[in-house]
């Protein structure tokens, strides 16, 4: 009865849409069930997915071991637990300060820490604007780099260590870091240089440029470790450490370079000729009109050329530098640990992914507040 | 020109951390820096690997570190340059490093047209073959066709294609850059065949889940006399290095232990040989540049030459290599030191 | 070395050599070419002054001694005995093999996470993301070492090889081995048929693209095209006889002979690179759909065009503008990452020439030489190529 009274004339109060229309059942028919070819891509992604993911726990959780002294000792606890061993995590556990900090000193490994920490000071006025006394905080980012190398190295009042000691993560954290404040500077040069209007100039950049960008990073470190001491006059050498990062340091400025060069081209010719006619000198006009706008259009190049850098620092294993995944590979030459090499490669992986990841969310967040569109 | 040059010349110095200054000799160099610089590998099992503390361990390392004690006074002073097979010679030929312990195989180019040094045999060692028990091979001549996995870097691939080639056999080659690369391949059965020295081998079997589901051929198609190597012109410091390496063999041979170094040390004994190598008689020391006491502070910080074997590489580590060819000559080896006299 | 000379004479011009605008740029440029002249002057003495201090030479006379090593990927007759040239020749062609190999798998697979990554399923999307993300911010070395464990890990022994078509394919972490095509000289008449079918296409091309300016009629090019490509070379492979054999891998001894076989270093390297690749590739083809503002399509229905057409002659072409220059750097890259084959014993340039031939011949000046001027040689053609498509595409402003 009640419902023929709803049904009268001019007084038809709003349904609720149908159940199938909206919450999770809604959600689920419009998503992945709209129509014939999204059912099957979905039906097969979630066969791929439970191809690929239990294995992938199963080896990374529930079968891993986590404390043991040895491989041998992992898989008796695994054949003990009655499963299948997983990943022998013990190893990671067992060898985690090297992984970190390499062959440093452990009574000075606080230096490191303090340089991390001391990182991370210095990073945060340059990443965020609202940061109270900016302005003072940027003299120290400034100068942070200097206090980190004198932490690192010691001297003056610290005991020195010398750079074969450095390894592991702290390693790729040197040549990351260094490459990446190095090459900015430079990069911007270069660019500057392939614009410029003086033919020598010019074509020096680009012949760097070129060279550069023309090999791999690997054949650099080959010359590096390999040749580099031959162009040196007789009898004096170069720390390996330093080849390696002014070699990262000049091959990424040259990515760099190119990437500001295409933030230069995008300006309408129309800044330049107006700064000119403001009667602004050269420098004045790049400081004041151009970098500053060039420098905002390339900052998703020149983030995803730092990404590019910081990944590419595991390729110093191959001259025998030991960055994680070097030291990783030199721990299994321990009779202990032989034959884990996956482990190490996951372990690494995380790590990369986890810095990376980052640096590529902090871009993303830099290109949208950096967005003056409309 | 002249100032351009002058100019980028002392830009160079000014960058370069004057390391090395070849004018004086190399003992003097290492001597006034207060360290030794060593080039090992970037970690082959008992030879030269870091432990779990991060610290330089094994048979290689522990002769850097006897050196280091006899120049030195002090088996810690040793900087540890890790190499590959690729840069190790360019190392130590361009003064980075100033003396070589890594697994390399003597050979008359290297000693000539790589312009090194050799000062001696610290390890007799051959190419050999391993392959699972379950192929039923015997010996090396049933390979024909075979996979095989081998090292780069070392001389393993030419003796390889030199044999393969003698004998009339056909094969393929796995290079791989790592010894742990190298074993991945072969235990997912990438490989029938691993191949590299017969040490390598032995440890490498040592450390497999089963060791006995594996052989290692009779066949030795190779000589490997590994040994430590200096650059080629630096007679003095050749000559320390040698002797040290000589005094540890020479001390096994004659009973000279890490145990009781120090004991024959305070005072001359009835052995004369002992007596020459501890300093209490003549002084032999100086012949080379150094005191008397070098030989006690090399073989009471690492112990004789059977010693650094036996704690690295010996029968109960985890490699179980027996002395073989590397036990004194007196002991049915071919390991024989010149006398200190 | 001008300013010290002048400065004496003319105290002024020594003035306008640093402050007029015109003059400065002179001055700056004689003086970085002088440094630079210096430096390498600098370099080259020193490399010439320490090669001559151990006793070595700068020669390539190397090059024509015997190798004295094996390669197990050889696509040219090598043995032994080859010299080291040779070896080099190995090397390139591998490191070619793989690029090219990697450009075209990194290229689809790309094209194809990238439309999935705009798709509306809502469970591919959020998978393809997570791939992309995953890939892009992990080193594409440890990409190369994981495939290639898994690859030798997972695949079985020769013994236990799987198999498909009865015997003509085997799968095995050995290789991958598929039947080899030994073709009789008839296969001349098929070869000729092909390129005949080219050059139809070619000019059909043309000839339609005329009729279709004066009159509006469009042919079906493409089914043509096809036709004369594909169909007319197999109709005259039919009336041929069949003049292909098949030589069968089979497994005698230790491994599988005869037939085809990818190794497993390939594979591995192969798919790496390219599942590497294919990611970034993803996200530019993703970038290049999303630039085409959605009013072009709009624009081509109201015009009446069928949406293949748009398709074919809007979207296309206008994302392809945006896409390309991003996509030759990324094949560059391709082909400079192939030389982490090393890692995995994969024999590129880098491991031949690069590699063994270094260790053993202790050259290290020479092979870095060549190395370097080859990966140059590559990259210069590619950049040639990208300048002009730049120049060809280049939206014509007013």
């Amino acid at each position: 009865m009640s419902t023929e009274r709803s049904h009268a004339v001019g007084e038809h109060p709003e349904l609720p849409p149908p159940s199938t229309e909206v919450g999770i059942i809604g959600w689920v028919r419009h998503n992945l069930l709209s129509s014939t070819t999204n059912i099957v891509i979905t039906v097969l992604t979630i066969y791929f997915l439970y191809i690929i993911v239990p294995p992938m726990l199963n080896w990374i959780f529930f079968d891993a071991v986590f404390s043991a002294d040895s491989r041998d000792d992992c898989r008796a606890i695994a054949k003990a637990a009655g499963h299948e061993m997983g990943a022998c995590w013990a190893f990671i556990g067992k060898r985690f300060e090297i992984f970190v900090y390499g062959f440093y000193p452990a009574e000075e490994r606080w230096r490191i820490n303090l340089s991390f920490i001391l990182m991370l000071a210095a990073l945060v006025p340059v990443l965020f604007d609202h940061v109270p006394y900016r302005k003072q905080a940027l003299w120290f980012s400034l100068a942070a780099p200097f206090i980190i190398g004198w932490l690192l190295l010691g001297g003056m009042g610290l005991t020195p260590v010398p750079t074969d000691k450095f390894g592991g993560f702290m390693l790729t954290l040197v040549i990351g870091v260094t490459g990446i404040v190095g090459s900015l500077p430079i990069g911007i040069a270069l660019a500057l240089g392939r614009q410029s209007h003086m033919p020598a100039l010019r074509m020096v950049c680009v012949a760097f440029i070129e060279f550069i960008r023309g090999v791999p990073l690997i054949t650099l470190l080959f010359v590096a470790s390999t040749m580099l001491n031959y162009f040196l006059p007789p009898g004096t050498t170069f720390d390996l450490l330093l080849r390696v990062l002014i070699m990262v340091t000049l091959f990424s400025a040259a990515y760099i370079a190119e990437v500001i060069r295409g933030g230069l081209q995008a300006l309408p010719k129309g800044q330049i000729e107006a700064a000119d006619s403001m009667g602004l000198k050269y420098w004045q006009s790049m400081r004041l009109i151009i970098l500053p706008q060039a420098l905002k259009i390339s900052i998703p190049g020149i983030v995803n050329t730092f990404i590019g850098l910081y990944k590419d620092t595991t390729l110093v294993i191959i001259i025998g530098l030991f960055d994680p995944l070097g030291m990783g590979r030199a721990s299994l030459a321990d009779t202990k640990w032989q034959g884990l090499s996956t482990e190490i490669y996951v372990f690494v992986a995380i790590f990369f992914f986890v810095s990376c990841f980052s640096m590529a969310r902090y871009s993303l967040y830099l290109e949208k507040k950096l967005y003056t569109g409309h | 020109m002249k100032l351009f040059k002058t100019l980028a010349v002392s830009a160079a110095v000014a960058l370069a951390s004057t390391s090395g200054a070849a004018t004086a000799g190399t003992l003097q160099d290492v001597q006034a820096r207060g360290e030794l610089n060593c080039v090992v590998t970037t970690g082959v099992a008992g030879f030269a690997a870091p432990d779990d503390a991060g610290r330089w361990a094994g048979f290689d390392v522990d002769f850097c570190r006897a050196t280091a004690a006899a120049v030195l006074g002090d088996a810690d002073k040793v900087k540890f340059i890790p190499t590959t097979g690729k840069t190790r010679f360019t190392v130590l030929n361009s003064g980075e490093g100033d003396l070589l312990y890594r697994n390399t195989t003597i050979t008359m180019s290297r000693d000539a047209d790589l312009k090194l040094t050799f000062l001696g045999v610290n390890y007799y060692d051959g190419q050999g073959f391993m392959v699972p028990k379950a192929l039923g091979v015997t010996s090396a001549k049933e390979l024909d066709g075979a996979s095989i996995c081998i090292q780069t870097g070392t001389t393993t691939e030419l003796n390889l294609a030199d044999y393969f080639r003698a004998n009339n056999m056909s094969y393929e080659p796995v290079a791989i850059e790592t010894n742990e690369e190298g074993q991945v391949n072969y235990l997912a059965g990438r490989c029938d065949v691993y191949t590299t020295d017969a040490s390598g081998l032995a440890s490498t079997r040592g450390t497999f889940d089963s060791p006995n589901a594996h052989i290692i051929l009779p066949e030795i198609i190779s000589k490997e006399p590994l040994g430590p190597a200096v650059r080629q012109g630096d007679d003095q410091w050749a000559d320390v290095t040698r002797w040290v390496l000589n005094v540890l063999i020479a001390a096994e041979e004659a009973g000279l232990t890490q145990g009781n170094v120090k004991g024959h040390a305070a005072k001359a004994g009835s052995n004369v040989d002992i007596n020459r190598m501890v300093g209490t008689e003549g002084d032999f020391g100086s012949m080379i540049g150094l005191d008397k006491q070098w030989a006690v502070r090399a073989i009471s910080a690492v112990g004789n030459y059977g010693e650094i074997f036996e704690r690295n590489i010996g029968v109960n580590t985890g490699l179980g290599l027996a002395r073989g060819l590397n036990a004194q000559w007196t002991n049915g080896g071919i390991l024989y030191s010149p006398p200190v006299r | 070395m001008a300013a010290t000379e002048t400065s004496s004479s003319n105290p002024s011009l020594f003035y306008r050599l640093f402050f007029d605008k015109e003059l400065r740029s002179v001055t700056i440029q004689v003086i970085t070419m002088a440094l630079i002249f210096a430096f390498f002057f600098f370099i080259v003495n020193n490399a010439i002054t320490n090669l001559e201090a151990i006793g070595k030479g700068y020669s390539f006379s190397f090059l024509w001694d015997a190798s004295n090593y094996d390669i197990n990927q050889t696509l040219i007759e090598y043995n032994s005995r080859s010299p080291h040239w040779r070896a080099a020749v190995v090397g390139l062609i591998n490191t070619l093999l793989v690029a090219v190999a990697g450009i075209i798998l990194s290229t689809i697979v790309g094209f194809l996470l990238g439309v999935l990554r705009l798709s509306s399923n809502w469970l591919i999307n959020r998978v393809v993301y997570v791939y992309i993300e995953y890939v892009r911010n992990v080193p594409v070395l440890l990409h190369i070492l994981l495939v290639h464990g898994i690859v030798v890990n997972t695949l079985p022994i020769p013994k236990n090889a799987l198999m498909a078509f009865d015997g003509t394919l085997f799968l095995t972490n050995r290789g991958f081995y598929t039947p080899k095509p030994l073709f009789e000289p008839a296969m001349w008449a098929v070869l000729i048929a092909f390129v005949i079918g080219v050059g139809f296409t070619i000019w059909f091309k043309g000839y339609a693209k005329k009729i279709q300016d004066a009159t509006g009629k469009i042919y079906p090019v493409l089914w043509i095209s096809l036709g004369a490509i594909l169909l007319f070379p197999t109709i005259v492979f039919f009336l041929a006889g069949l003049p292909v054999n098949f030589e069968y891998p089979e497994l005698k001894g230790f491994n599988f002979k005869g037939g085809l076989v990818l190794r497993p270093e390939f594979v591995a390297l192969w798919l790496a690179l390219s599942l590497y690749t294919a990611a970034f590739i993803a996200e530019i083809v993703r970038a290049g759909i999303q630039a085409i503002s959605h009013g072009q399509t709009e624009a081509a229905f109201a015009l009446g065009i069928k949406p293949s057409r748009t398709m074919s002659l809007v979207i296309i072409p206008q994302a392809l503008r945006v896409i390309i220059p991003p996509l030759s750097s990324q094949y560059l890259n391709i082909t400079k990452n192939s030389s982490l084959a090393i890692a995995i014993g994969y024999m590129d340039i880098v491991a031949t020439i690069g590699g063994i031939s270094l260790n053993q011949t202790g050259r290290e000046m020479e092979c870095m030489t060549i190395v370097l001027a080859i990966y140059l040689a590559f990259s210069l053609m590619i950049s040639a190529f990208m300048n002009w498509y730049n120049k060809r595409m280049k939206l014509v402003e007013r």
